[in-house]
C-alpha cells in the first residue's frame, strides 16, 4: 500500500510524533534506571532549550548547523544518493569561509565578506563532494563508501593545514588567527537585543540557512533540474528514457549537496568561532542524516527536525549540568535513541498506523 | 447439493479514498475450473484479486475458501491457504536470479545454500512437467518480459498453489506462447487446480474458460457459462455499448521516408549481439509493424533508435539528417528534439515514474520544453492544464492529474504514456506494445489515434508481440527473428506464414526484401 493513501497530517505529523514519543519513552526508562525523575528531566531539557532567551539562542545556533547539513543529505536523497560525507564537506567548506575572511576582514565590512564566504564555503564543500560524485557516476563506486573515506581525508588534511600553512605565526594552537570585524557575522543579540539571546552564538547565518531552505524547495519542486533529480532518484531507467543524463544528474546533485554541507562552516567559523580550528564540525554532518530522515527530505520538515535536534543539544547540555547523574554521554544516548526511532525505525509504527487509518476512512466515505 | 466451491466471495467492497474499486461483489468459483474475469480498465479486477490474495483488505464482505470463512491477513496467509497469484505487474527482484526469486519468501531454513539446492531440483521438475523452461541462474533484469512471467508462474507452483490467480498473463505473450500457457492451465485444471484468469482478450475467454464473470465500474454485472455466451455479448456487458472488434482504416498513402535505418547492429550488456545488421525504412503516412516472438531483438531495436541504448554500428537517417549510430552520443532527449516520440514497451520500468503524480508524468521527457517553463521555474499550471486536456481527450480515469500514476489501473497508465507521446505530434513515433493490458474499448480508441497520426502524414514503427494487432494496424509487416529481419509482408499477410517466419523458418522471399530496403 502506498503512503499516498494516508492523510498528510498523519504522514507528516502523527507518525513523526509517535516515533518521537517512543524515543522519549525509552529515554525516560533510561533516566529512571539511573535513578532520576524523568518528568523533571524533560522539564529541564525543555526549559533549558526553550525556557529563556539565551537557551533559545543556543538551540537556534545548533539548528542552523543542522539545517545546512540536513538539506545537504536531503538533496542527495532526492536523487537516490546517500551522501554521508557532510562531515568532511563541511570541514573543507571551512577553508572557503576562512580564505574569504582572512583576505577581506580588515578591508571591508562583514556584509561584503559574507557573499564571498558563502561562495567560498559552497565551492570548497562541492569540490570535496566532486570526486566521490564522479567516481559514482562514471565507475559506479558507491558514494556511501567514498564519502566516508573522504571524511577521513578531510580530517587529516585539515590537521596538516592547521599545523602548517594556516597556523597563526608564533602560536602553538592548531588554528588560524582570529578574524577582524569584517570577518565576523553579527550575533542576533546585537541585531535584536530585545529577544535577550544573551551570549548565545546564534548569528545572521540563521537567515542564510532559511534562505537556503526556500531555494532548495524551489530547486527540487519547481525547476527542471529538480524534476530531473527526483526522476533519477525515483526511477533511473525511466530517467534515461526521458533523456536525463545519469552522470550529469549524479555529479550536479552531489555538488549541490556538498556545497550545502560546506555552508555549515559559515555559522561555525564566521558566525561563532571567528577563526578556523580543529574539528569544528563535531558530528553535525552526521546528525544531518537524521535530520533529513526525520524531516522527510523536505525543507519545512528539516527546519523542524533541526530545531528538535538543536533542543536536544542545548537542553541536553543543561540537563547534564543540572542532573550530574546524567552525563554528557547519556545525552548522546538519548540523541541516538531519537535518531534510531525517527530514522532507522521510521517504519516500525507505520504499518499499524496505516491499518488504523485506511478502513476508518473508507467507512467514513461510505457514510458520507 | 453440488461440491463446495473453491473460492466464494460475498459482498466484497473496497474503496481507495473516493474511488469505489469494488462494490458489493459476489463471486463463486468452482473447484477444478478455469474462471475468467473480464472488465474495462479500472473496473476493479486487479483489486478484487488482490483482496483474495491478501494484498489489500476488503472494507466489507466475506471470503470463503473451500466453504470455510477465512480472513486473509497478507499474501503469506493466502499462500498458506493454497492461493497463488501472478500479478499484472510482476513482483520480481530484478537483480536476483530466477532461482532466488522463486525461493524468495519460501526459504525452508535460515541457511540458504542447502535450500537453494533442493529448490533447484524442484524447479527442474516443475520446469519439465509444465514445459516452463527458464535458466535458473539468469538474472531477472536480463530476461525479456515473456520469460519473467514464466518465473512468476513457477513461483506460484513452487509454493504448491491450489488456486492460481493470473492477472492478464497473456498481455506479454505471443500467440504460440499464449497457447502454451493455456495448455499448462489445462493440465493444472485436470489435476484439480482452480484457475482465476483475468484477461482483456475475449478470444482467450472463449477458448480457455469454463465460466466467466464481467465487472463494470467496480460492480459484478454478470456471470455466464462460457459455452452459453458469445464475444459480442461479453463485449457489450463490459463496455455497456457494442464495440467495434476490428480496426477501421483506409489504405495508407505513404510518401517520402521519414526514417531510414541501415546496417544497425546492437550488442547487449552481456556482449551478445542482439540486433544484427538490420535495415529498413519507415515512410511518412505509414505504419510499419515489427512482428516477432519477444526477445528477438525488437526491444533493443526500439531502445537504440530512441537514444536509450548504444549501437555497435549502423546509420539512422531521420528528417534528412544522417546519424552514425556507432559513434553517436545522442541521448533520448536529443532524439525527441529530432521529433521522434517513443512509447516504451514496459510502461512501469521505463514509461512512467510511479511515485510521481499524473501531471508530472505527462511531461516526462518533455520537461525541458519551453512551453512548460516560465523563466527559471517550471510552469506548473501550464503543465497541469496540458495534463487535464490529455486526460479528457484520452478518457483517462480517474480524471485527476494530482493522483500518483501508481494508483491508476494498467490500461489507464498506458493511456497516460500514449497521450504524452502522441500529443507532441512527432514525425516518427516508435511504439512498443501499445495495447498491452488495455481493455477493448480503449484498444479501439488507441488504434484509431495511431491511424489518425498515420493519416496526418507521420511515420509509425510499431513493435508488438500481438500478431492480431500488427495485422490490424500495420501497412507493412517486418518479421524479426534472432536479431535479424527475416521477412517482409504486406498488410494482409497470412497468419500462418507470419507464424512460421517468427519461428525462424527460412524465408525464400528474403533476398528481394533486403534489395528493397536499400
Ligand atoms: N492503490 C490504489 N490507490 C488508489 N486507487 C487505486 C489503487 N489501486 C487501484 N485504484 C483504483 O481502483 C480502481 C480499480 O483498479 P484496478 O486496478 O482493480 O482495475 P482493473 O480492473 O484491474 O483495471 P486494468 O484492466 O486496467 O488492470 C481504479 O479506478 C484505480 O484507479
Ligand atoms: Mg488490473
Amino acid at each position: 500500500m502506498s503512503t499516498g493513501q494516508l492523510p498528510r497530517w498523519v504522514d507528516y505529523g502523527l507518525i513523526p510524533f509517535v516515533n518521537l514519543a517512543a524515543a522519549f519513552l525509552v529515554s525516560g526508562l533510561v533516566v529512571v534506571l539511573i535513578g532520576e525523575n524523568p518528568l523533571e528531566a524533560v522539564r529541564i531539557l525543555i526549559w533549558g532549550s526553550l525556557g529563556y532567551g539565551e537557551g533559545i539562542g543556543f538551540t537556534l545556533f545548533y539548528a542552523t548547523n543542522f539545517i545546512f547539513t540536513g538539506l545537504a543529505v536531503a538533496v542527495a536523497f532526492h536523487a537516490g544518493l546517500f551522501n554521508i560525507g557532510g562531515e568532511g564537506q563541511a570541514y573543507i567548506g571551512g577553508l572557503g569561509v576562512t580564505f574569504a575572511c582572512l583576505a577581506l576582514d580588515h578591508i571591508v565590512p562583514w556584509y561584503v565578506t559574507l557573499p564571498f564566504a558563502i561562495i567560498g564555503s559552497a565551492l570548497m564543500g562541492a569540490a570535496w563532494a566532486f570526486i566521490p560524485a564522479w567516481l559514482q557516476a562514471t565507475r559506479g563506486s558507491h558514494v556511501v563508501i567514498t564519502t566516508i573515506m573522504f571524511n577521513f581525508i578531510a580530517s587529516s588534511l585539515m590537521v596538516y593545514l592547521l599545523n602548517s600553512a594556516l597556523k597563526k605565526p608564533g602560536s602553538m594552537q592548531p588554528e588560524t588567527r582570529t578574524f577582524e570585524a569584517g570577518g565576523r557575522l553579527p550575533f542576533l543579540n546585537e541585531v535584536f537585543p530585545s529577544f535577550g539571546f544573551g551570549y548565545a552564538p546564534v548569528n545572521l547565518s540563521l537567515f542564510v540557512a532559511l534562505a537556503a531552505c526556500v531555494l532548495i524547495w524551489l530547486l527540487i519542486w519547481r525547476t527542471k533540474l529538480g524534476f530531473e533529480i527526483r526522476s533519477f532518484g525515483a526511477n533511473a531507467t525511466a530517467a534515461v528514457y526521458a533523456g536525463i543524463s545519469p552522470v550529469r544528474t549524479i555529479v550536479i546533485t552531489m555538488l549541490i549537496s556538498g556545497g550545502l554541507a560546506g555552508m555549515m562552516a559559515i555559522n561555525e567559523i564566521m558566525g561563532s568561532q571567528h577563526r578556523l580550528l580543529i574539528d569544528f564540525v563535531a558530528g553535525y554532518g552526521f546528525v544531518g542524516i537524521a535530520v533529513a530522515l526525520m524531516g522527510r527530505a523536505h525543507p519545512v520538515g528539516i527546519v523542524l527536525a533541526a530545531i528538535l535536534f538543536g533542543m536536544l543539544y542545548q537542553g541536553g547540555a543543561e540537563l547534564s549540568f543540572e542532573m550530574p547523574n546524567i552525563t554528557r554521554d547519556m545525552i548522546i544516548v538519548i540523541q541516538g535513541l531519537v535518531i534510531l526511532f525517527a530514522g532507522a525505525l521510521e517504519h516500525m509504527f507505520r504499518p499499524a498506523i496505516t491499518r488504523l487509518f485506511t478502513p476508518s476512512r473508507a467507512h467514513a466515505a461510505e457514510e458520507a | 447439493m453440488s461440491e463446495t466451491p473453491a473460492i466464494e466471495l460475498r459482498g466484497i467492497s473496497k474503496s481507495f479514498g473516493p474511488v469505489h474499486a469494488n462494490r458489493d461483489i459476489d463471486l463463486v468459483v468452482k473447484k477444478g475450473s478455469i474462471h475468467g474475469i473480464i472488465g474495462e480498465n479500472g473496473a476493479g479486477k486487479s483489486t478484487l484479486m488482490s483482496i483474495l490474495y491478501g494484498f489489500y483488505h476488503a472494507d466489507d464482505g466475506d471470503i470463503l475458501v473451500n466453504g470455510e470463512k477465512v480472513t486473509i491477513a497478507d499474501s503469506k496467509a493466502a499462500i498458506g491457504m493454497g492461493i497463488g497469484m501472478v500479478h499484472q505487474h510482476f513482483m520480481l527482484v530484478d537483480n536476483f536470479t530466477v532461482l532466488e526469486n522463486v525461493v524468495l519468501g519460501a526459504e525452508d531454513s535460515a541457511m540458504l545454500a542447502g535450500g537453494l539446492d533442493r529448490a533447484r531440483i524442484e524447479l527442474k521438475r516443475l520446469e519439465e512437467e509444465y514445459e516452463l523452461r527458464v535458466d535458473p541462474d539468469a538474472l531477472i533484469q536480463d530476461l525479456p518480459v515473456g520469460l519473467q512471467q514464466r518465473v512468476e508462474i513457477l513461483k506460484a507452483l513452487y509454493r504448491s498453489a491450489e488456486v492460481l490467480i493470473l492477472d492478464e498473463p497473456t498481455g506479454v505473450l505471443t500467440p504460440p506462447e499464449a497457447d502454451h500457457l493455456f495448455k499448462i492451465l489445462e493440465v493444472l485444471k485436470n489435476e484439480g487446480k482452480t484457475i482465476l484468469l483475468i484477461t482483456h482478450k475475449l478470444r482467450e475467454i472463449m477458448a480457455a474458460t469454463d465460466s466467466v464473470s464481467v465487472m463494470r465500474r467496480g460492480e459484478m454485472v454478470a456471470t455466464r457459462e462460457t459455452r452459453n455466451t458469445s464475444m459480442e455479448e461479453l463485449a457489450e456487458l463490459m463496455v455497456g455499448r457494442s464495440v467495434l472488434l476490428r480496426v477501421d482504416k483506409k489504405p495508407a498513402v505513404p510518401a517520402e521516408p521519414v526514417m531510414q535505418v541501415e546496417n544497425l547492429s546492437v550488442t547487449d550488456q552481456r556482449g551478445v549481439q542482439v540486433v544484427k545488421d538490420v535495415s529498413f525504412s519507415v515512410r511518412a503516412g505509414e505504419i510499419v509493424g515489427i512482428a516477432g516472438v519477444s526477445g528477438n531483438g525488437q526491444s533493443e531495436l526500439l531502445e537504440t533508435l530512441s537514444g536509450i541504448r548504444r549501437a555497435t554500428g549502423g546509420t539512422l537517417r531521420i528528417n534528412g539528417q544522417t546519424i552514425d549510430l556507432g559513434t553517436s552520443t545522442l541521448d533520448a532527449a536529443d532524439m525527441r528534439a529530432k521529433s521522434m516520440g517513443h512509447v516504451p514497451e514496459d510502461r512501469h520500468r521505463m514509461g512512467l515514474i510511479n511515485s510521481f503524480s499524473e501531471y508530472e508524468n505527462s511531461i516526462l521527457g518533455y520537461h525541458r520544453d519551453p512551453a512548460y517553463s516560465s523563466g527559471l521555474l517550471m510552469n506548473i499550471s501550464a503543465i497541469k492544464e496540458n495534463a487535464v486536456a490529455e486526460i479528457e481527450k484520452y478518457d483517462i480515469r480517474p480524471p485527476n492529474p494530482m493522483l500518483k500514476t501508481a494508483s491508476f489501473s494498467g490500461g489507464n497508465q498506458q493511456k497516460i504514456v500514449l497521450a504524452r507521446e502522441i500529443e507532441r505530434d512527432p514525425d516518427v513515433l516508435l511504439v512498443g506494445q501499445p495495447t498491452r493490458g488495455v481493455d477493448i474499448g480503449a484498444i479501439e480508441f488507441i488504434h484509431s489515434r495511431l491511424v489518425e497520426l498515420r493519416d496526418a502524414g507521420k511515420g509509425i514503427l510499431l513493435v508488438s508481440v500481438e500478431l492480431d494487432e500488427i495485422r490490424a494496424l500495420a501497412d507493412r509487416i517486418l518479421v524479426m527473428f534472432d536479431g535479424r529481419i527475416v521477412g517482409e509482408r504486406g498488410a494482409n499477410a497470412d497468419e500462418g506464414e507470419l507464424g512460421l517466419l517468427m519461428a525462424g523458418v527460412e524465408d525464400n522471399a528474403k533476398m528481394s526484401v533486403e534489395g528493397d530496403a536499400r
